[in-house]
């Protein structure tokens, strides 16, 4: 993978530069966590076989490599299988209420700066119940790493269709098909403006890392949707994408700077001025596809994303989108700062309370 | 100086009406601002149609904006005007029912044309038809005077000079009430420093208004109205809104907390956050939020950051808060949600004033979820309110509504100034060491073991080493916060919850009874904004010899701990309230006292002498049955 950004956490705290983590008090020198400190004394409670071991197993994995203290860490998820992903992580964490998260975890970063905070949901907790909370969070890129497990099903409440299935797939509550079009969670959170936008898979471990580590880079919003396997709801509805051979074939490498391409196929600029796979041999070598991530104008992006197809097909897989612009809690405290004239005085509320026409009665 | 008769008055309602766009809020409010610097007593009531510009010239686009002022202490915006200023037929037409026979009315002519007649069905000019031969008349074309003074200005439109006749009004209006105009001057040159010309027609408008009162033989006498004799002490006029946003600032100065405000706009709640919105040079944080949910969220995430958290709203964003409440009580931590109530159900009268959000504050979330409930007096104690709520939202961990109203948020009254220093101290303690070992012996943190006195949990931020942990809305187990499903377990973190909430009670003032007599038979029992006019009518009904005792909750969950007692010492409890007997039924319910129930839900505040009328009956038939129920 081409996605291997120095993790530089002595960057500026804001503007242009600053990392994510800018800010977060880092551990001494010569000092380490290792993945057991972030492994809470909870017993994990999903089903066997369910891919959330696996990204836990990869964020517990990666956490230690930030460098930063453990209790300047948080996780915010709203409800639903994968929101119980905080109490697996002994950081400070928050199981909020279902789709509630990003506007929770928004509150807190605005407040604290000093904080590295993550958000957990799901398909259905992000993009249903909560999908006003999620583009407004992305809208204003608040530095907020927000992990989607995408599992196309509703697990927890046992087996409904949700805003990523399929349209036409049989569930409990759609016994001859859904009839939602789904949504295309990266085209959704390129469509609201998001300043960073990657796809990963739970059984990639090492394709996970990478993202989480950009992702954690970035400063901003960072919406990271992860394919993930229901075992019990929604099994093996990403399997082609694991097998080595069909994956080879269908996952569209997103480098930066690389071309766009899987197996034989190569991803050009059609004539209509969107995207189109072609066989690499039937390609003009003029309109293949170059990634180039910090494109400042996301309609790139978005055409990458349109890749998508219901079955598989091809899979656009990596960074989508990164580009820096200002976030919502830098500016925030940097307005109460150009405003602030030191530190506020007894003498400073009496004059606040007073306003501007006061009159004095005397004894 | 004036060369006319000057009359002394002991007190005046004046209430000045015109269409939405005549700009009578902004009228009402110099004059208010004029009246309070001459250190009059003072209450008002601002009443405005929900639409920004209703249609011009009807009845529901009439705006009016009444005002009490006295040389004495006064408790509410009066019941019915001295004086109208009708600015046309539909502000006269909506106003003239509320007069008294004998009031004065002054009416823009100008407006009374045909065509304005027969939009608010007036076959008839009222100015000439006799209607108004009851009234003490002075019909003024103050539109075309205002236009005529500033013939001088050549580069305004007709247009422009005819919208400066409000400032023409006020000046009229200050001459007629010895008000000095400096104050208006001075707000006028601040708001117009950029346009120089507009700023130049308002003050001649204003001054010509001041000098028709002068010259003009139709106003033969000019009326003051000495100050009030009231506390020593430095006095600001103040909005509840204002009142209760500079509330919060104080308070969280005094708790060392940053204050984080997450709204979504409502009327009539959004005054707060544009008022906290302008305090960033205090700390202030404000986030205008996507929703009303995303609002409260944010608060609430804000406070498990160690923020104090605060969301505003009115009925229908309370509603869509109730979730966020919830988790707030399951995660035990401080969040205040200040409630501006309007009249409901659904959108119902977002301008209009209503205290029917009392049950939703106490009951409106699943579950057993106990929160504290305070609600202010008047507009300048909501400042005083909004103190006492973060006090037990920070000490108890808890959310705390507040059930503000519309009346009490745009109504103003003078507001003696308090000393920042003198404030409660509500330092706060957030958890720094572990509270516990382990089983191996090793330190650890149980979020969830309690203050045996408060029953507040730690308040551990992030960024604390050695006390990460985890909350959230599943069930907690007691004292260590992990996940439990345990029935036992379950039943006693929910009457652990609600015994902390009981607790509160230990903190406050018991109930205090005004009771000059000390012998009255009967009560008068109020919550929130209906206290001025409950204290009118109880002065009012004292005046005709009735032996009347009246009592007001600040809070109302939990109720102060004598008031079951207070209940019992009278023989009636009458309870007004502006919805239909919330109250009432809680106060039965929990002391089976079988209070009295008055109640008037018009989307406005109770009339003083209406209110009187109900309890100089109730005082003079105490021995007789109980009255029915006085609710219509």
């Amino acid at each position: 993978m081409s996605i291997d950004l120095p993790v530089d956490l002595g960057m500026p705290s804001a503007g242009p530069g600053a990392t994510g983590t800018a800010g977060v008090p880092r551990l001494p020198d010569g000092s380490a966590l290792a993945k057991k400190d972030f492994t809470s004394d909870q017993e994990v409670r999903w089903c066997p076989g369910c891919g959330d071991y696996a990204i836990l197993a990869a964020v517990q994995g990666f956490l230690p490599e930030l460098g930063l203290k453990r209790e300047n860490i948080v996780f915010v998820s709203g409800i639903g299988c994968s929101s119980r992903f905080p109490y697996y992580l002994d950081t400070y964490g928050m199981h909020s209420i279902h789709g509630r998260a990003p506007a929770i975890a928004t509150g807190l970063a605005a407040t604290r700066e000093d904080l590295s905070v993550w958000v957990v949901t799901g398909d259905g907790d992000a993009l249903s119940i909560g999908g006003n909370h999620l583009i407004h969070a992305l809208r204003r890129n608040v530095n907020l790493k927000i992990l989607l497990f995408n599992n196309e099903i509703y697990g927890l409440t046992k087996g409904q269709y949700s805003p990523t299935s399929h349209v036409g797939q049989v569930t409990k509550s759609s016994p001859l098909g859904s009839l939602d079009r789904p949504f295309n969670p990266v085209s959704l959170a390129l469509g609201a403006e998001a300043s960073f936008v990657a796809r990963t898979m739970d059984s990639d471990r090492q394709h996970l890392t990478s993202v989480l580590r950009a992702a954690a880079e970035h400063r901003g919003s960072a919406l990271v949707e992860i394919y993930q396997n229901c075992p019990i709801f929604n099994d093996g509805v990403f399997d082609v994408l694991k097998d080595r051979t069909e994956a080879a074939a269908r996952i569209l490498h997103l480098a930066d700077g690389a071309e766009v391409a899987a197996g034989d196929d190569v991803v050009v600029r059609d004539d209509r001025g969107s995207l189109a796979v072609v066989a690499r041999a039937e390609a003009d070598p003029a309109r293949i596809v170059r990634h180039d991530v910090t494109a400042e104008n996301p309609s790139a992006a978005f055409a990458l994303s349109r890749l998508d197809s219901p079955d598989l097909g091809h899979v656009p897989m990596g960074v989508f989108r990164n580009v820096q612009r200002p976030t919502y809690d830098d500016s925030l405290r940097e307005q109460i700062a150009s405003a602030r004239t030191g530190e506020v005085t007894d003498a400073d509320i009496d004059a606040l309370l007073a306003g501007r026409d006061t009159w004095t009665v005397g004894a | 100086m004036s060369t006319k008769l000057v009359q002394k008055l002991d007190r005046v309602v004046i209430r000045f009406a015109g269409d939405s766009g005549d700009g009578m809020q902004l009228t009402g409010d110099r004059f208010t601002s004029q009246t309070a610097l001459l250190g009059n007593d003072l209450s008002t009531l601002p009443n405005f149609p929900a639409e920004i510009r209703a249609p011009q010239g009807t009845l529901p686009g009439v705006s009016s904006f009444q005002l009490h002022f006295a040389d004495h202490n006064v408790l509410t915006p009066g019941d019915a005007p001295d004086v109208l200023v009708a600015m046309n037929p539909a502000a006269l037409k909506a106003n003239l029912r509320d007069l008294p026979r004998g009031a004065t009315v002054i009416v823009n002519t100008d407006e009374f044309t045909k065509r304005s007649l027969a939009k608010v069905g007036y076959a008839t000019n009222p100015l000439e038809d006799g209607t108004l031969e009851s009234y003490d008349v002075h019909p003024v074309a103050l539109t075309s005077i205002a236009v005529e003074a500033l013939a001088a200005f050549t580069d305004l439109t007709r247009k422009e000079k005819e919208r400066a006749k409000n400032m023409f009004a006020l000046g009229l209006l200050s001459w007629l009430y010895t008000r000095p105009m400096e104050g208006t001057e001075a707000f006028l040159k601040a708001k117009f420093a950029d346009k120089p010309q507009i700023l130049e027609a308002n003050l001649t408008a204003l001054r010509a208004g001041y000098n028709y009162g002068e010259t003009t033989e139709d106003f033969a006498v000019a009326y003051e109205v000495a100050p009030a004799t009231m506390p020593a002490g430095t006095y600001r006029n103040v909005t509840g809104n204002v009142a209760l946003s500079l509330g919060l600032v104080a308070a969280a100065h005094r708790a060392h907390l940053p204050l984080f405000l997450g709204s979504y706009p409502i009327t009539p709640a959004s005054d707060i956050l544009h008022t906290l919105a302008g305090l960033k040079r205090y700390g202030v944080a404000t986030m205008q939020a996507e929703d009303e949910i995303a609002g409260v969220g944010a608060a609430l995430g804000a406070s498990f950051g160690g923020a104090l958290g605060v969301t505003t709203t009115s009925g229908p964003g309370l509603a869509l808060k109730a979730e966020t409440i919830g988790l707030a009580v399951s995660l035990e931590l401080p969040l205040v949600v200040c409630d501006i109530q309007r009249g409901g159900p659904s959108t119902g009268l977002p301008t209009k004033t209503e205290q029917a959000d009392l049950l939703q504050a106490l009951f409106g979330r699943n579950g057993e979820s106990p929160v504290a409930v305070v609600a202010p007096a008047t507009p300048a104690d909501c400042f005083d309110t909004a103190v006492e709520a973060v006090r037990i939202a920070t000490t108890y961990r808890t959310p705390v509504i507040v059930l503000s109203d519309g009346y009490l948020a745009n109504g103003s009254e003078p507001w003696r100034l308090p000393r920042t220093a003198e404030l409660p101290d509500l330092t706060v303690e957030f958890a720094t060491e572990p509270n516990a070992v382990d089983d191996k012996g090793a330190p650890t943190f149980h979020p969830y073991l309690r203050d045996p006195e408060t029953l507040a949990r730690p308040w551990a931020i992030p960024g604390t080493p050695g006390l990460e942990h985890r909350v959230g809305g599943i069930e907690k187990a007691d004292v260590t916060g992990n996940i439990s499903y345990d029935p036992d377990n379950h039943d006693h973190m929910t009457r652990l919850r609600q015994a902390k909430i009981d607790g509160i009670a230990d903190t406050i003032a018991p109930l205090t009874v005004d009771d000059p007599t000390g012998d009255a038979d009967v009560l008068v029992l109020g919550w929130g904004s209906t206290f001025g006019p409950i204290a009118a009518a109880v002065r009012l009904a004292r005046a005709t010899g009735a032996r009347v005792a009246q009592a007001h909750l600040r809070h109302l969950n939990p109720f102060p701990p004598n008031t079951g007692e207070v209940l019992r010492s009278y023989s009636r409890v009458i309870v007004p309230e502006m919805n239909l007997g919330q109250l009432a039924l809680l106060l039965r319910a929990k002391y089976l006292v079988d209070v009295e129930s008055h109640t008037s839900v018009r989307g406005l505040p109770f009339q003083a002498g209406e209110l009187a009328d109900v309890i100089v009956s109730a005082a003079t038939s105490v021995s007789d049955a109980p009255l029915k129920e006085a609710a219509k």
